[in-house]
Formats: structure tokens, C-alpha cells, sequence
């Protein structure tokens, strides 16, 4: 067993967690003003834009995956602007895998935010407005800070469902070791290598921390919930 | 001066109809906003607030904050508004409630001093009971001393003791500030006290404007006495009639004949009024 736990190659961890962090950094940016709009807006495109957002939930990984391998390959309009101008490729690499773990985890990071911003008193925030704040301040000091459970829960599940993904970074990413070679993908080669020994401590390593991540979330939402009397 | 001229369609709970609203309302007057529910009272507010657009103009002073061509947005209006709901921002202490407006420490530790809210200045929202809340509210309303002060029935929620208090203090406020102010409510004594105006709203339309006591007094002739008030009991007592009725939040007994007693109904509205009589004053209290 130490023996075993000796031989472990903490690298696909490290690159899980790497390609986790910046996708939830990249996708809060990306995912308040999203949110925000959707939970404002009466406009007609809103159910387009609701039904885009929520698609990677429902569509197989491997369609997803396949179309960003089109659309990001080297063969591809974007893929080869990319490259001329800016000299990264796509695919195949960290940046692809950073690019493909955006769309695929954008629901979890925008779904809860709107859903945080929707149960917001409506009079609060034109309180905001009556004192002179600008939607963005507003949002910033108001909004963001009144709906903390609603924020982190979107923050935790993006970050673990980036670690816990598979399939797309399978497609899009392949398997290079310290590249695009995450702990997924390390498991599922182990287990096609028969080496169970080690697929069962980077299994059970994956389970413990997963639970404890969630363990602590939804402590903080409970005792959030109680502070602001939500 | 605000000169208030304005027109928009309407889905209440009467279905469709047109709030049409003219008013001119003198510098540091109080108005009171009154009507029944549905009637438009909170559309108005709100679009003198900004927070819903319409057509027609609506102009403070010299500055014009609706016509054809122009809309002011809430932020640049300067008014206060208080909500029903109090709307404090529940991640931020009572003194950053006030802060929140405007960066002026001097005038929030005032505000809170006449409210008698200076002790529980560090305390969050939640910790606070309805009516501290809504002094909170109305202290943030002043924070950018206002043009206009809009209030939406901001005592309804509170019970008879709190509201009296409150209404000093909204009175002491509105001394000390001279802010032209709206409130809409229903309560008659409060506008009494409170308004130097009263102005009816019926689906959308004003079909009452005048002081308090015209308005509000609802004597006809030579009765001295009349009050409104609901029917509850009727009760048999040897050979009379015994009427239980409920005015306000007191129950009263009046003496009725048989006649009376058979054509009247439990649970009618009924008005009772007597004169030719003097009646004596206690103080309570």
C-alpha cells in the first residue's frame, strides 16, 4: 500500500486543479454581467439566451467536444487566426482545454448567480438607484454581497465540476502528460491499463475531496442563511 | 413648484386603465396620496421616482425631468423614497445604510440623533424590529437631501404605537428639512397629522383635492358626530336590540329598535352618527 501511495504522480491532480481555478476565474468574469442581464431583462431573446446557456448540461460531452475541435482546430477560420496572430493553437494543449472547460462548465457558474440575483427585493436595489449608484455599483456593492450562498455554491460547483469533467478535455485535450493529462483522464487510463491499485487511490482521493468541498459549502450557505435571515 | 402632468396606460387589478395625474404641488408642501387599492397611487410614485417611464411632463423647479425629449434617470433625480418594505440593504450596518448615499458622517449622526438610533448605529438590519427598520429607511431618504421625498405607505406595516411615534418623527423631519413630500396611505389620522393636502385618486383619475379637514371630515349637515364602521353582532336584550359595531380598532355598543334590528345585517358596513350633543374628553394616559 505505501509502496503504492509512494509510486502516485500528483501531476494530473495539479493540472485538474490549474485548469479548474482559472476556468471559475474566467467564468465569474464572464458569468455576473450574464446573470445579471438575464435576471433584469424582459426582453424576448431571453429564453434563446437561457436555453444556449443551459446547453452543455443536457448535450452528450462528446458533441460538445466535437464541436470545439471544429471550431478551434488548426484547419479551422479560428483556429488559424489564433495561431497567425496570436501564436497559440487550440487544441490539444492547456489553452484548448481552458477554452473548452468554459463552455462546458457555464451553466453551473451562471445558473446559480441568476437565480441569486432573481431573489433579490427589486425595491433594494432601485433603493440603490434612488441614491444615485449606477447599475454596476450597485451590483457590486448590493447585489453581489446580498446573495453570498448563491455565490459560492456558483463558484464550488463550476470549480468541481471542472475538476470532475471528462469527456470534453478527453476530445479536446487528449492525453499529454503534464498538458492536458487531469486526474480524469489519468483514472480512466489506469483502468484501461488494469493498474486498479492506482485508479483506486486516485478514485478515492477524488471522492474525499469532492466531499469535503461540498461539505463545507453548504455549512457556510447554512450559517450565511442565518446571519442575513434569508 | 413640481408641475406634474402625466399620462400612461395602466394593468391593475381593475384591468386596463388610464392614470391620467395633474397636479401642481407647492416647495415644502406634504401631500398625502390617497384612493383605494389599485387606483394608481404606487404608478405615481414611482414614476416621479423614475423607476417607470410615461408620457407627459413632469418638472421640479427648473430642472425638467420628463418630456417628450427628456428622462431623467433615478440616480440624478435627487429624491428619497421609502419603501413599504424598508428595502435597507441587509449586508451593510445601520450607519452604512446611511453612508451608502452619500459620504456626509455629519449629517447621518444627526439623522440617527433625531431618530434616536445613534445606539443601534454598528447593528446589521436583520437584528432591528419593523419600526427601527423604517426609521432606518427614512433616515437613508434624507441622506442626499432630497428635492422631493416619496413615501409608499411606509407606516401600514407597523402597529398604532409605533406609527404615532413615527409620524412625530417624519413631522420633526420634515420641519427641520422643509422636503416636499408625497405619501400615500390610508389612514386617516395619519394624513391628518401629517399633510397639509389631500389628494383623492379613483382608477387612475383625482377626483378629491383639498386640505385634510375637507377632505377627510366626513360630517354632513348637522351631524356632529358620524363614523364609519363594520357591523359584527346583533344581539337581543329583553325587549331591545343591542349593535356591536367595530370603528376602527374599537368596538362600540349602540341601542337599535326591532325595525332596525331586522333590516340591518351582519357584516355590513354601516356609518353611526348622532348629534345635538356634547361630548366630554378624557386624556389617557
Amino acid at each position: 500500500m505505501i509502496e503504492l501511495l509512494g509510486k502516485i504522480e500528483f501531476e494530473p491532480f495539479l493540472l485538474s486543479f490549474k485548469l479548474a481555478f482559472i476556468t471559475t476565474i474566467i467564468l465569474f468574469v464572464i458569468s455576473v454581467p450574464l446573470a445579471w442581464y438575464l435576471s433584469q431583462t424582459r426582453s424576448k431573446i431571453k429564453p434563446f439566451l437561457e436555453s444556449l446557456t443551459a446547453l452543455p448540461i443536457v448535450l452528450p460531452p462528446s458533441v460538445l467536444g466535437f464541436y470545439i475541435l471544429v471550431v478551434l482546430s488548426q484547419n479551422s477560420p479560428l483556429g488559424i487566426f489564433f495561431e497567425d496572430v496570436f501564436g497559440v493553437k487550440l487544441v490539444f494543449n492547456f489553452t484548448g482545454l481552458v477554452v473548452a472547460s468554459c463552455f462546458y462548465s457555464l451553466p453551473f457558474m451562471v445558473q446559480p448567480l441568476q437565480g441569486g440575483f432573481e431573489s433579490i427585493n427589486k425595491n433594494m436595489l432601485e433603493a440603490s438607484y434612488i441614491a444615485g449608484k449606477s447599475k454596476f455599483e450597485t451590483v457590486l456593492k448590493v447585489a453581489l454581497p446580498n446573495i453570498k450562498p448563491a455565490l459560492l455554491t456558483a463558484i464550488i460547483v463550476t470549480f468541481a465540476h471542472t475538476v470532475g469533467e471528462f469527456g470534453v478535455v478527453l476530445m479536446v485535450g487528449g492525453s499529454i502528460p503534464s498538458e492536458t493529462k487531469v486526474a480524469s483522464v489519468a483514472i480512466y487510463e489506469m483502468v484501461e491499463m488494469m493498474d486498479y491499485g492506482s485508479a483506486h487511490i486516485y478514485s478515492a482521493i477524488m471522492v474525499i475531496m469532492s466531499f469535503l468541498v461540498l461539505l463545507s459549502v453548504y455549512i457556510f450557505n447554512g450559517k450565511q442563511s442565518r446571519k442575513l435571515g434569508i | 413648484m413640481i408641475k406634474i402632468d402625466i399620462h400612461k396606460k395602466i394593468y391593475g387589478s381593475h384591468g386596463e386603465m388610464d392614470l391620467d395625474f395633474n397636479l401642481e404641488i407647492k416647495k415644502g408642501d406634504f401631500i398625502a396620496l390617497t384612493g383605494e387599492s389599485g387606483s394608481g397611487k404606487t404608478t405615481l410614485l414611482r414614476i416621479l421616482a423614475g423607476l417607470e417611464d410615461a408620457s407627459g411632463t413632469i418638472q421640479v423647479g427648473d430642472e425638467v425631468w420628463l418630456d417628450k425629449s427628456k428622462f431623467i434617470s433615478p440616480q440624478k433625480r435627487r429624491i428619497g423614497f421609502v419603501f413599504q418594505d424598508y428595502a435597507l440593504f441587509p449586508n451593510m450596518t445601520v450607519l452604512d445604510n446611511l453612508l451608502y448615499v452619500q459620504k456626509n458622517k455629519k449629517l447621518a449622526n444627526y439623522l440617527l440623533e433625531i431618530t434616536e438610533l445613534n445606539e443601534l448605529q454598528h447593528r446589521l438590519p436583520t437584528s432591528l424590529s419593523g419600526g427601527q427598520k423604517q426609521r432606518v429607511s427614512l433616515c437613508r431618504a434624507m441622506m442626499n437631501r432630497p428635492q422631493l421625498l416619496l413615501m409608499d405607505e411606509p407606516l401600514s406595516a407597523l402597529d398604532p404605537n409605533m406609527r404615532t411615534k413615527l409620524q412625530n418623527e417624519i413631522l420633526t423631519l420634515h420641519k427641520e428639512f422643509g422636503t416636499t413630500t408625497i405619501i400615500v396611505s390610508h389612514d386617516p389620522s395619519e394624513i391628518y397629522r401629517l399633510s397639509t393636502r389631500v389628494v383623492v385618486l379613483h382608477l387612475g383619475e383625482i377626483i378629491n383635492d383639498g386640505t385634510p379637514k375637507d377632505v377627510l371630515l366626513k360630517t354632513t349637515g348637522s351631524q356632529k358626530f358620524s363614523f364609519e364602521g363594520e357591523l359584527l353582532d346583533i344581539i337581543k336584550v329583553d325587549v331591545i336590540y343591542i349593535a356591536i359595531i367595530s370603528i376602527g380598532q374599537q368596538l362600540v355598543e349602540v341601542v337599535i329598535s326591532h325595525n332596525e334590528a331586522k333590516n340591518l345585517q351582519v357584516g355590513q358596513s354601516v356609518s353611526v352618527s348622532t348629534k345635538a350633543f356634547s361630548p366630554i374628553i378624557h386624556t389617557l394616559s
